[in-house]
């Protein structure tokens, strides 16, 4: 599939920032984050920010985007439509919130506390149907696997705690529980990151040459020749390859950037307080960033569609 | 609305393609285009159309496949494709506007271009590749199964198939209501052993494949049947057409 760079964006920016966002309700619900009115206004603002920045480039590939509205209609049957109606009632719950532990922090409001909670799980619900556009598309082989829900789902809680970890050493604060669970999801996400390529290199497609063409009982079905010399659309969106050894050198970018390096670096400041543990913990938040862009270009880059096996791949 | 309609339509419009005569011409393809570019998704737009990369909207496309069989020997097998009209179309589903919708009175599948943002999750959605951007007015195209023709009161009767069946030169493409039993191409499909393109997708697809008839050449038990020697030419004329005549 091609790696088109706004939705990549999209799902990097946007994922990170509602991971982020989840963090923040949950750790001012249940008082395990500083109340330092401007710490809150820098972190809620950096989610804010990086979930519309995310939405808004997600429209940028869009051929009519003043006609984006229109997407909020079909929900019923459509899980993008879904993810953009979610989008949109997220900011809901979530802003009132944020409204209210920045501003109103003197005044406690137990249904304030609950609109909290409200806005934590409407975080989850629009990481899952962004995961579930992909996941639902039988398509892509890649994409329509158990793996895929779960770790858009586990990358967008990552790498809000990355970056909420990131926030509070920057500040000076004790990072306490953050602190712990930083390194302790990397792992869990290079765990999940490996256990998906092996899946992808194991398994193909159910389907062939030989059903995608029916002609599968006469012998191995290849193609001869293409129905024009050039490219067509089909062809650029949908029969992008990337070369085994490129792809495998970016494996590698992702698990170290993505995982590994950020790992060392947040188990480093865990016991190195100060300048120098603020200092590893902004290079894991750019490494951490940086390696989940690459991920994000492997997983269209790596994804094989049907159609390509009408125009010569061996399989999907 | 991107719902299927909750009544599965009763008729199923759509085609039938023959594999065994299909002589790869792709007159189909040009008919199409020229029918269409002025039809219910005109125009059928083209970038770089005479420079060194063109590309453009094609609604019907003409592949070549070789199968290779050790026994039987390889043959080349010409195959059309264009939208399967599906029953359960996935590309419909997937549509969070509405504009893509498949309709309730003849199952045909089709795209409101005043409604779609061009966000092509459709085109990933359709295992066949029958969907078309418009790289020029920013939407999604496809097949109309030539919704336009087949139900045209200007025309004369005859002429309400699609442009690709009128066209077709040796009548490789049969079009008529798969819903039907008792319709011609129901019959057809029955007596040649009709199939689905991907049945494991389960877009359950309306159009179906006709397979090549098995070869009468080149396979063991007709070998008797591969190139016997003729009479050499220093024959006469006349030996010579003996000779053929009853070795036929
Ligand atoms: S062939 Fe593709 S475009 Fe046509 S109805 Fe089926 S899924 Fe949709
Ligand atoms: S490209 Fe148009 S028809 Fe296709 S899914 Fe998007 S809005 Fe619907
Ligand atoms: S039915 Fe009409 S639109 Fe569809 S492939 Fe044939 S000519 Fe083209």
């Amino acid at each position: 599939m091609h790696p088109a760079k706004s939705v990549i964006f999209f799902t990097t920016a946007s994922g990170g920032g509602y991971g982020l966002l989840l963090i923040l309700l949950l750790g001012n619900v249940f008082n395990l984050l500083p109340t330092y009115i401007f710490f809150l206004l820098v972190c809620y603002g950096l989610a804010f920010i990086l979930i519309a920045a995310g939405l808004l480039s997600s429209t940028f590939h869009l051929g009519h985007p003043e006609r984006a509205w229109r997407a909020l209609t079909q929900w019923r049957s459509s899980w993008l439509s879904r993810e953009g109606v979610m989008a949109i009632v997220t900011f809901i719950p979530t802003g009132l919130y944020a409204l209210y532990v920045i501003f109103f922090q003197d005044s406690f409001s137990a249904l304030m506390e609950l609109i909290g909670l409200v806005g934590a799980v409407c975080c989850v619900i629009t990481v899952y149907c962004t995961a579930m556009i992909y996941a639902s598309l039988k398509t892509i082989h890649a994409w329509s696997n158990r793996f895929v829900p779960y770790g858009y789902l586990l990358l967008s809680l990552t790498t809000g705690m990355v970056l909420i970890t990131g926030m509070m050493m920057v500040w000076g604060y004790d990072t306490g529980i953050f602190g712990w669970l930083s390194p302790l999801l990397l792992l869990g996400s290079l765990y999940w990151k490996v256990s998906y390529w092996r899946f992808l290199d194991q398994t193909k497609s159910v389907s062939s040459p030989e059903s995608a063409t029916g002609l599968g009982e006469f012998g191995a079905v290849s193609l001869l020749e293409a129905p024009h010399t050039e490219a067509n659309y089909l062809m650029q969106e949908m029969g992008f390859s990337i070369a085994r050894k490129h792809s495998e050198k970016l494996r590698k970018i992702v698990l170290w950037a993505g995982f590994g390096a950020p790992f060392i670096l947040l188990a480093f400041a865990l016991f190195q307080a100060g300048v120098i543990g603020g200092i590893a913990a902004v290079l894991a938040v750019v490494l951490a960033g940086i390696g989940i862009f690459v991920e994000r270009w492997l997983f269209f880059a790596e994804a094989k569609h049907t159609v390509a096996m009408y125009y010569g791949a061996k399989d999907a | 609305m991107t719902s299927l309609p909750t009544n599965s339509p009763t008729k199923k419009l759509g085609l039938v393609i023959d594999l065994d005569i299909c002589v790869g011409c792709h007159a189909c393809a040009v008919n199409c285009k020229e029918w269409n570019t002025s039809g219910h998704s005109a125009p059928l737009t083209d970038q770089d159309p005479y420079g060194a990369d063109p590309s453009g909207v094609w609604f019907n496309r003409i592949h070549s496949f070789e199968v290779e069989n050790e026994k039987t020997g390889g043959r080349t097998v010409n195959f059309p494709k264009s939208c399967l009209h599906c029953e359960d179309a996935p590309c419909v589903t997937v549509c969070p506007t509405g504009a893509s919708y498949k309709r309730e009175e003849d199952g045909i599948v089709l795209v409101n271009a005043d409604h779609c943002i061009g966000c092509k999750l459709c085109s990933w959605a359709c295992p066949y590749g029958a969907r078309e951007y418009d790289e020029d007015a920013g939407v999604m195209k496809k097949c109309t199964l030539c919704v336009d023709k087949i139900y045209n009161p200007n025309l004369p009767e005859e002429s309400r198939v699609p442009a690709c069946v009128s066209t077709c030169p040796v009548g490789a493409r049969s079009f008529g209501d798969l819903g039907d039993p008792n319709s011609d191409v129901s019959k057809l499909v029955e007596s040649r052993g009709g199939y689905d393109l991907m049945p494991e997708q389960e877009c359950k697809p309306t159009n179906k494949y006709l397979p090549p008839r098995p070869k009468k050449q080149g396979s063991p038990e007709n070998d008797t049947m591969a190139l016997t020697p003729m009479a050499d030419s220093s024959a006469g004329v006349i030996s010579r057409w003996v000779d053929k005549f009853l070795s036929a």
